[in-house]
C-alpha cells in the first residue's frame, strides 16, 4: 500500500495549489455552464414559487416526490465525508490521505443542497424567514407561542442536519488552517490578507501540530455519532410517519445508513478520479487508493444489500395487505418492476461484480462506471421507497394514485447536482482539495524495512 | 532585559534536533525555543518538551451544557405548547431524547473547536519571528533570548547545521 515516491514539499505545495494558482481555461467554462444550469433551476423553483405546487407531478396521495427524493440522495451522499475520514481517521488507514479532505468538502456542499430540498417542497420557502427573524430577536411564530413539535421526526430532522452541517463546517475549518498557512505564505496582495487572516497567525509550533491531530481524532470521535443519527432520523421520516404503513419498517435506520455509506463513498471516489485527471494528481491519489476504496465499497455494498434483503422478506413475512399492495406494485407492475431490476443491478450486481477483481479496481474508467452505477441506482432506491409508499397508501384502490415528475421538477433535481458541482469547482480555486499537510505526513512518516531478502516499503505509525 | 527571537531553518530534521540538543546544553530553557515544521512530526521527535494541554476537558463541558440546553428546550417549548397527540404524555421523553442527544453533540462539538484554537494559542493578532521557508519543508528552530544572547545562540544554531539564521530587523 505505499506505491508512491517521496515527494519534496515543495513540489506538493506545487502540485495541490496547481488548481488554486493556475487557472485552467476549461475552469471557467466549467463554472459558466454549471452556473447557467443552476439559475435555470432557480428559475424553475421560482416559477413553482410564483404558480404554485400544481406545476409539479404531485397530487393525493403522493405528496412527496422528487424533491424528497432528492434530499434523502444528497444527505446520503453527505455520509461520504465523515465515513471515510472519520472511521479511517480513527483506524490509522495510511490511504485515507488524500481522500478525506474532497470528502469532508463534498460532506457540506451536499447537505446545503439536501437542505435546499424541502425548502423548495413546502412551496412556501419565505416562512422559514418567519422562524428567523420578525420582531427583533424573536422569530414571529415563537413570539405568538407557537412552538416546534418536538414530537415529529419532522422537527427531529433538521436538528440532526444542523448539527452535523454545523459539525463538518468546523471540522473541515479546523483542519484547514495549516493549509491556510501555506497559502498565506505563497500569496500576495488581498489574497495574502484573506489567507492570512484565515490562517489566524499559525506557526506550525509542536504545540499546535500536536492539538491538531488530537483535533482530527477527537473530532472524528465526536462526530461518527452525529453522521449515524443523522440518516438514522431522515429514515425516520418515514418509519415513523403514521399515515404510511408500509414505511413502518424497524430496520429503516441501518438500511438508510449503510446505504447513504454505500452512495457517499462513491461519489467520493468519482470525485477522486476527476480531480487525478484534472489537476493531474498521479502522485497523490494513486492506483493504491483507489484500489483499497474498491475493496471497502464491497463490503459496504453487501451489508446494504444484506439489509434490503432483510427489508424485503420482512416485508412479505408479515403479510400485512399494505405491504403486499407495496410490494406488488414494485415486483409485478410495469414500469417500477423494471426500475426495480436497474435499482439491484446498478446498486449491488453491476459495481460489486467490477470491484471484485484487482484490474477492474485499478481501471479508472471501470471504477468511475461503477460509482455512477451505484448513485443512480440508490436514487431510484429512493425514489422506489417513497413513491410506491404513498402511492398505494389509502384502504381503496380508487384512491391509489402514481406519480410522474414534471419538467419543473427535473429541472430543479438536474439543478442540484450542478449546484454541487459549481460549489466543489469554486471551493477547489480558493482551497486546496487534498490536505497538504496530511501528505507531507505520510511522506515523513514512509521509510523501507528490509525483510530477509527483499526491502518493502513501512509506515512508522504513533499510538 | 527583554528577550529578542532568532531562528534557524534547517533542512534535515536530525540537525534541528541536534540544536535543540545543543541549546540545552547551553542552558537555553526549554520553554525558550521551539520548532516550527510544515507538517506534524511524531511527538518527541526533536527532543522537545511534552506540551500540556486541557483539550479534552472542552467537550465534557459543552456536552454538559448542550445536555441541559436540549432538555430546557424541548420540555419548555413542548409545555409552552401543551397539544396532546395520541393520548401521548405532553413530556415524552423518546423525542426529547432525539433533540438533547444533538444539542449535546453539536455543543460538545463547537466547545471543542473553541478549545483548539485556544489550546493551540489561535489567533496570534501578531507571528513574531517566521520564514516562509517553513512551509516549503524547512525546520524552523525559534530561540527566545536575551539581546546579549543573540550571537552566541547564531553560532550554535549555525553550527547546528542552519541553512540560514533570521534575525528581527531593528524597527
Amino acid at each position: 500500500m505505499q506505491e508512491g515516491r517521496v515527494l519534496p514539499a515543495r513540489e506538493i505545495n506545487r502540485d495541490l495549489l496547481r488548481s488554486i494558482m493556475t487557472t485552467p481555461n476549461w475552469y471557467w467554462v466549467t463554472v459558466a455552464l454549471m452556473a447557467i444550469i443552476v439559475i435555470g433551476a432557480m428559475s424553475a423553483a421560482g416559477l413553482m414559487i410564483n404558480r404554485g405546487m400544481g406545476l409539479t407531478g404531485l397530487n393525493r396521495p403522493v405528496m412527496w416526490g422528487f424533491f424528497i427524493v432528492n434530499f434523502v440522495f444528497w444527505i446520503g451522499i453527505s455520509h461520504a465525508g465523515v465515513m471515510l475520514s472519520a472511521i479511517l481517521r480513527l483506524s490509522k488507514a495510511e490511504w485515507r490521505r488524500p481522500a478525506t479532505r474532497a470528502a469532508e468538502v463534498l460532506t457540506v456542499f451536499s447537505l446545503m443542497t439536501a437542505v435546499t430540498m424541502p425548502l423548495i417542497h413546502t412551496g412556501r420557502p419565505w416562512r422559514l424567514v418567519y422562524w428567523v427573524y420578525t420582531l427583533p430577536f424573536v422569530p414571529y411564530d415563537f413570539a405568538r407561542g407557537i412552538w416546534p413539535n418536538v414530537r415529529s421526526p419532522l422537527v427531529w430532522d433538521p436538528s440532526a442536519i444542523f448539527t452535523y452541517l454545523t459539525s463538518s463546517i468546523l471540522f473541515v475549518m479546523i483542519a484547514l488552517i495549516p493549509d491556510m498557512a501555506v497559502l498565506r505564505d505563497r500569496t500576495t496582495g488581498i489574497r495574502h490578507q484573506a489567507y492570512s487572516l484565515m490562517a489566524m497567525g499559525w506557526q506550525g509550533t509542536t504545540r499546535q501540530w500536536k492539538l491538531q491531530i488530537i483535533a482530527g481524532i477527537l473530532l472524528s470521535a465526536l462526530i461518527l455519532p452525529v453522521f449515524v443519527s443523522v440518516h438514522s432520523i431522515v429514515s425516520w421520516d418515514f418509519g415513523m410517519a403514521v399515515s404510511v404503513k408500509s414505511w413502518h419498517s424497524t430496520i429503516f435506520a441501518p438500511y438508510f445508513v449503510v446505504g447513504a455509506v454505500h452512495s457517499g463513498v462513491s461519489a467520493v471516489v468519482f470525485v477522486m478520479i476527476l480531480l487525478r485527471w484534472i489537476y493531474g494528481w498521479e502522485n497523490y491519489i494513486r492506483h493504491e487508493h483507489i484500489d483499497a476504496l474498491g475493496r471497502l465499497l464491497i463490503v459496504v455494498a453487501t451489508g446494504w444489500f444484506y439489509f434490503f434483503v432483510m427489508e424485503v422478506i420482512f416485508g412479505f413475512y408479515g403479510r400485512e395487505a399494505d405491504e403486499i399492495a407495496v410490494r406488488n406494485f414494485q415486483f409485478t407492475q410495469a414500469p417500477w418492476n423494471l426500475w426495480f431490476i436497474f435499482f439491484t443491478g446498478l446498486t449491488y450486481f453491476l459495481p460489486v461484480t467490477l470491484w471484485l477483481f484487482k484490474w477492474t479496481r485499478r481501471n479508472l474508467w471501470i471504477m468511475s462506471v461503477a460509482c455512477i452505477s451505484v448513485n443512480i441506482g440508490m436514487w431510484l432506491e429512493r425514489f422506489l421507497i417513497i413513491v410506491p409508499g404513498l402511492a398505494q397508501k389509502q384502504m381503496f384502490t380508487f384512491d391509489w394514485y402514481t406519480y410522474a415528475p414534471s419538467a419543473v421538477e427535473i429541472t430543479i433535481i438536474g439543478g442540484t447536482f450542478a449546484l454541487v458541482t459549481l460549489l466543489m469547482l469554486l471551493f477547489s480555486k480558493v482551497l486546496p482539495l487534498i490536505p497538504l499537510y496530511d501528505i507531507k505526513e505520510g511522506d515523513i512518516l514512509k521509510t523501507e524495512i528490509k525483510i530477509g531478502r527483499v526491502t518493502v516499503p513501512a509506515v512508522f505509525r504513533e499510538d | 532585559m527583554a528577550k529578542r527571537p532568532i531562528l534557524g531553518l534547517f533542512e534535515d530534521a536530525n540537525y534541528a534536533a541536534e540544536a535543540g540538543d545543543a541549546l540545552q546544553q547551553a542552558d537555553v530553557s526549554q520553554d525558550d525555543y521551539d520548532f516550527l515544521t510544515d507538517a506534524p512530526y511524531p511527538e518527541g521527535a526533536f527532543g522537545e518538551r511534552e506540551e500540556r494541554h486541557h483539550l479534552y476537558w472542552f467537550p465534557f463541558v459543552g456536552a454538559l451544557v448542550g445536555l441541559t440546553a436540549g432538555i430546557l428546550m424541548t420540555s419548555m417549548t413542548q409545555l409552552a405548547y401543551p397539544l396532546v397527540q395520541g393520548g401521548k404524555p405532553i413530556l415524552s421523553l423518546p423525542p426529547m431524547a432525539v433533540i438533547t442527544y444533538e444539542s449535546t453533540m453539536l455543543s460538545a462539538i463547537i466547545f471543542t473547536i473553541i478549545g483548539i484554537i485556544f489550546e493551540s494559542r489561535l489567533p496570534k493578532a501578531k507571528m513574531g519571528l517566521y520564514d516562509t521557508r517553513i512551509t516549503e519543508g524547512y525546520i524552523g528552530v525559534l530561540v527566545n533570548v536575551d539581546e546579549a544572547q543573540l550571537p552566541q545562540i547564531s553560532t550554535i544554531l549555525t553550527q547546528a547545521g542552519a541553512v540560514d539564521v533570521v534575525q528581527e530587523s531593528a524597527a
